[in-house]
């Protein structure tokens, strides 16, 4: 169901806690298959409970409690971006703003090409370098003026 | 070079990639550890050293770190924990993020005094889910620590082991509550726990447990070597050594500031290089998003410790120096506070789960021109309702701006109610935080 190289990762993170508490390697996990599957379904978070020896609907609950977790599809670049009030200060609402007149879309909703999501995103922690994005949960871009939005729009294909 | 300021000592000789462990051993790394050990200091004494620094608790609640320490059971068989939180997502605050990716060993090194001091074994470093490339950075930095025999079993040749983990989070502002970090470890949803008992009773997996913030731990290598005194000489009594501030907001160069517990306001917004477009300073969060709003003439003559923050009517809080001029509109600015958490309410307690939604809804009618006179007295209750009702200080942060952004600025309120549009612009325009000089035009 995961790729060996995804559970690899997986087991290296269950090697962190004792023994009996492989649970403790949950978010760990589904962030992992997440990265692997693009999003995820029922059955990613069974096998994650199988894997994980936990109840399917305690892994659900880890899910649905998190918000960098995708339980439906999304497109193959997930933009955040913050519009917490420091990140507001300095241009955060002007750059999501931006971003739904370039790429036609509101926040939680994906390209027609299904090339992009744009969620609003909350603190990332990084309010000096405001207007703040993160790319695909990983990535993080700061100082994000048009020119680089649109720079960076170009490069995702 | 990275300037944190002239008074830096944690953030001092870094330039954004001497973070290494060799860098580390030259800037004087592990040599607090190496001296403890060395030296077979007691862990009691250890503990009175913090104790003595003046050291209190860099995530916000300013609770002495020594104090804590101290709760630990000494005569405990079982195993017991040290936790980190770099879970740093309180609005305004990015120190933390800071110290692990600039200078993560320091962090490692007062986790090993932590562990160390507290007796416990094993440690987690739980890092905020949106700062991967950290996450990333800092393995290697443990990586490093233990090939160089830092950390894992009999450190430097002693029957001092202790092993260190870093725990990626995945976005929820609740985890960043201690308690709530601890279920979030154990693989659950970061709903926190009521207290008593505290962690230092039934912590990670029912073990007794310490959990630090990260700058918290960063600045005791610093004290070990120097000495609790020289710590607090730094600062002011009560309130020992230095803090790093986040300045964000509407100055000329928003960024992390390290200075002595005590400085002015004033000094410290001069290093943020003063006003953006030299505008008048309306008001001040000094805190992190939930901490009190505070006009900015009385934060002018107030400064930066723990006890002068509270007498001015706020929290020192994380140090999250969140700055607004005269252009922005403060029922928008609370209108977001509000949504980030009824965004973040973890939904157990019933005050903040229906609570955050009910006050977000009322702030977003006033700033959309829907207000009703009856608006302000019912915000006023709704907060009142929340504030201590609930099991964890999420519900007290979100009705803390609420309290103060209405009792500040009420006249904003008022007039928004009064003739459906915002005081702050001119008649007829759009306003946003974000550009008010494009609000200003229209």
């Amino acid at each position: 169901m995961l790729s060996a190289e995804s559970l690899k990762r997986i087991d290296r993170e269950i090697a962190k806690f004792p023994a009996e508490q492989k649970q403790s390697a949950v978010i760990a996990a589904l962030a992992i298959a997440q990265d692997e599957k693009g999003w995820l379904a029922t059955e990613t978070m069974d096998f994650v409970a199988q894997y994980l020896g936990m109840a399917p609907i305690a892994v659900y609950e880890v899910a649905s409690f998190y918000n960098m977790y995708d339980l439906a599809p999304v497109g193959r670049h997930k933009l955040t971006v913050c519009t917490n009030l420091p990140c507001a200060l300095s241009g955060g609402v002007d750059a999501a703003e931006h971003l739904k007149q370039c790429l036609g879309v509101g926040f939680n909703e994906t390209t027609a090409d299904g090339r992009v999501t744009l969620k609003q995103g909350e603190c990332m922690g990084a309010c000096g370098d405001a207007p703040v994005l993160l790319v695909n949960n990983k990535r993080m871009c700061g100082s994000m003026s048009n020119d680089k939005l649109d720079k960076l729009l170009a490069e995702l294909k | 070079m990275l300037d944190y300021g002239p008074d830096a000592i944690l953030m001092k000789g870094l330039d954004g990639s001497n973070w290494r462990l060799k860098d580390y051993e030259a800037r004087g790394g592990y040599d607090a550890l190496k001296k403890i050990l060395r030296e077979n200091i007691a862990p009691e004494a250890v503990i009175a050293e913090v104790k003595k620094s003046g050291l209190r608790g860099r995530g916000g609640a300013g609770f002495p770190a020594g104090l804590k320490w101290s709760f630990m059971p000494k005569q405990y068989a079982g195993a017991k924990y040290l936790v980190c939180n770099t879970d740093e997502g309180e609005p305004g605050t990015f120190k933390d993020r800071d110290i692990i990716r600039y200078n993560p060993h320091m962090l490692i090194e007062g986790m090993l005094i932590g562990a160390y001091a507290t007796g416990a074994g094993v440690g987690y470093n739980y890092i905020h889910g949106e700062i991967w490339a950290e996450y990333e950075l800092f393995e290697r930095a443990l990586d490093e620590a233990h090939a160089a025999g830092y950390l894992g079993k009999n450190i430097l040749g002693t029957d001092f082991s202790f092993e260190l983990h870093a725990f990626h989070g995945y976005g929820a502002y609740v985890c960043g509550e201690e308690t709530g970090l601890l279920e979030s470890v154990e693989g659950k949803k970061g709903q926190p726990r009521f207290k008593p008992p505290f962690p230092a009773s039934y912590g990670l997996y029912g073990k007794p447990t310490t959990i630090n913030n990260t700058e918290t731990f960063a600045a005791v290598p610093w004290i070990i070597n120097h000495g609790g005194d020289a710590f607090l000489a730094l600062g002011r009594p009560n309130n020992g050594g230095t803090k790093i501030f986040s300045v964000s907001g509407h100055v000329n160069r928003p960024g992390n500031y390290e200075v002595r517990l005590g400085t002015p306001f004033a000094k410290l917004l001069e290093m943020a290089g003063g006003m953006r477009g030299g505008k008048r300073i309306k008001a001040v969060i000094p805190g992190g998003s939930s901490a009190p709003v505070i006009p900015g003439e009385i934060m002018m003559q107030t400064d930066l410790d723990f006890d002068c923050v509270a007498k001015a009517g706020s929290m020192l809080g994380s140090g999250a120096v969140i700055v607004m001029d005269e252009t922005t509109c403060m029922v928008r600015a609370l209108e977001r506070l509000s949504y980030f958490y009824f965004e973040e309410s973890c939904g157990q307690c019933t005050p903040c789960r229906e609570g955050t939604g009910w006050m977000y809804r009322v702030v977003h009618r006033i700033e959309h021109g829907k207000g009703r006179q009856e608006d302000l007295d019912l915000l006023s209750n709704v907060a009142d309702n929340i504030a201590g009702r609930t099991i964890c200080a999420l519900g007290d942060a979100a009705a803390g701006p609420v309290k103060s952004f209405v009792k500040h600025f009420r006249e904003e309120f008022q007039y928004h109610i009064d003739h459906k549009r915002c005081m702050v612009n001119v008649p007829g325009g759009y306003f946003t935080v974000s550009n008010p000089s494009a609000g200003r035009a229209a």
